[in-house]
């Protein structure tokens, strides 16, 4: 069975690869010289907005994760309640329409925009980054034994200085393998903020390469925009993957 | 301000507890007295981690009172996180805070809670570290040491605070056999030193030889109390005899 799958995608390999016209694909998608062009801008531009909106995203991300998992962990059930509507609202709606109610929606509704080139754009990422960060805040919480709180509370720590000073510290290091793994995930989400119409300076690097692919009719800069998110995430992913191996050995 | 020897720290009336319909605390009476060491014995599931964690509050009773020096700490409006600083607790399971050094754990208290320089705090941590006979390792991670130790560590962490009175819950009940002894030693000498102590264990032969006073625990009540020569050498009740059957 295995060899006779083999077999029939080695002969359909070689029947598309000799339909293609691998100069005219080459020249299409990797030509040096358009490439090259990209540079520098593709940095100083594209990539330093990239990072600007994954910051603002992470940054806004992390504390309203932080007050949603505080929330949802709460003994008063207002709280718990309203702290679990917000993750659920959040995830069940597409980053995409996030970004679109909060850049186009809200102004046209109540006439007031979010202020700063990069305003709209991360404060969608930021939402929605919390909602999820929230959700990952929580298991690290819950995932510090019980006796930690009891044990700071018996030296007459209130709750909110035990949270600080003995539970969170332990919390953060227990996940800081899927928070890493969020960063990635955002680094990727903010090509979608692209929606919403940016000036040259705020254009991050999906808006970029698309833009000079669109002038130059060719493919090529939107492939060097995909390398250059490679070069900022694979080195991340592979971090992620040896702190979860260390993780699962120290268990 | 420390209380006068002989003065109750800790009075417990008419403690009830419920989990749910649960009633684990069936009408609790009994005094600790300043500088009395008070061993609290009885089966598992008798109620006795119940009855040491209502007594700092980490356990709510359902009713009754407990005055802590004088102060009902079941109250409402008590100042619970003060008097908790009065109380120090040793746990069966050490509970020392992991991503901090063991001298860290001696302070961070101290600094936060008792608002004390790092000076002050770093003097208190190193005299109690030597107490319990740990100063070489006060840089160490509490997960670097072994069951007998880190119980020591905890020790010391709660003499830190300073404070007017200590329970113990089964706190060797962890530890492998051979680390007991290091960690009764230092209970002897708190003991000795005059410290007002709560002890829930099992070991018979730290209660016949420490306690000032032996109280027997079973189904939620207190069954039978005395000097341990008394109730350990000639249970009166029924089940404080099986117990002691059962234990030998
Ligand atoms: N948080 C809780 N929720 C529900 N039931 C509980 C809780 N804590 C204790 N219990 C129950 O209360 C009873 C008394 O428990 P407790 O831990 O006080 O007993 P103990 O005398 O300390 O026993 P052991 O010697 O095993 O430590 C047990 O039946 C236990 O299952
Ligand atoms: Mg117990």
């Amino acid at each position: 069975m295995r060899r006779v799958a083999y077999g029939v995608a080695i002969v359909a390999t070689v029947l598309v690869g000799r339909q293609v016209n691998w100069a005219d694909l080459t020249d299409s998608m990797f030509r040096p010289s358009l490439m090259a062009e990209q540079f520098p801008k593709i940095v100083t531009i594209a990539a330093k907005n990239t990072l600007i909106f994954t910051f603002f995203g992470f940054v806004g991300g992390l504390v309203i994760g932080l007050i949603v998992a505080i929330m949802r962990i709460s003994q008063a059930t207002p709280f718990r309640i309203v702290g679990s509507v917000f993750v659920d609202v959040i995830r069940g709606i597409p980053l995409l329409v996030w970004i679109l109610i909060i850049g186009f929606g809200i102004p046209i509704a109540t006439g007031a925009r979010i202020p700063g080139s990069y305003g709209a754009g991360s404060v969608a990422l930021a939402i929605v980054a919390g909602g999820y960060m929230a959700e990952t805040i929580r298991a690290g919480i819950e995932a510090v034994p019980r006796g930690q709180m009891e044990a700071a509370r018996s030296v007459g720590m209130t709750y909110s200085r035990a949270m600080w000073t003995i539970i969170l510290p332990q919390a953060f290091r227990i996940i800081i393998p899927p928070l890493t793994n969020e960063l990635v995930l955002l680094i990727k989400d903010t090509s979608l903020v692209s929606v919403l119409g940016v000036t040259i300076g705020t254009m991050e690097l999906t808006k970029f390469g698309r833009a000079a692919s669109a002038s130059a009719f060719n493919a090529t800069p939107l492939i060097t925009a995909a390398l250059v998110y490679l070069i900022i995430t694979l080195p991340m992913i592979r971090v992620v993957a040896v702190l979860e191996k260390r993780a699962a050995q120290s268990r | 301000m420390s209380p006068i020897p002989g003065d109750p720290v800790i009075e417990v009336k008419n403690l009830h507890k419920y989990f749910g319909d649960l009633e684990v605390l069936k009408g609790i009476d009994f005094t600790v007295a300043a500088g009395e060491v008070v061993c609290v014995i009885g089966p598992s599931g008798s109620g006795k981690s119940t009855l040491l964690r209502c007594v700092n509050r980490l356990e709510i009773a359902t009713s009754g009172s407990i005055l802590i020096e004088g102060q009902d700490i079941t109250d409402i409006d008590a100042d619970v996180d003060a008097l908790r600083t009065k109380i120090g607790m040793v746990f069966q399971r050490f509970n020392l805070f992991p991503h901090l050094t063991v001298v860290e754990n001696l302070k961070i208290a101290q600094r936060k809670v008792l608002k004390r320089s790092k000076e002050h705090a770093d003097e208190v941590a190193r005299a109690n570290l030597e107490r319990v006979g740990l100063t070489e390792k006060s840089d160490a991670f509490p997960r670097t040491l072994s069951g007998g130790q880190q119980q020591r560590v905890a020790i010391a962490r709660a003499l830190s605070m300073e404070p007017d009175m200590m329970l113990f819950d089964e706190v060797t009940s962890a530890l492998d056999p051979e680390l007991v002894g290091e960690v009764l030693a230092v209970m002897r000498g708190l003991a000795e030193d005059g410290m007002t102590m709560m002890v829930v264990t099992h070991e018979m032969d730290f209660a016949r030889s420490v306690a000032d006073r032996v109280v027997f625990m079973d189904a939620g009540v207190v069954c039978e109390e005395g000097p341990p020569g008394d109730i350990l050498a000639n249970p009166q009740t029924e089940r404080l005899q099986q117990f002691l059957r059962v234990l030998t």
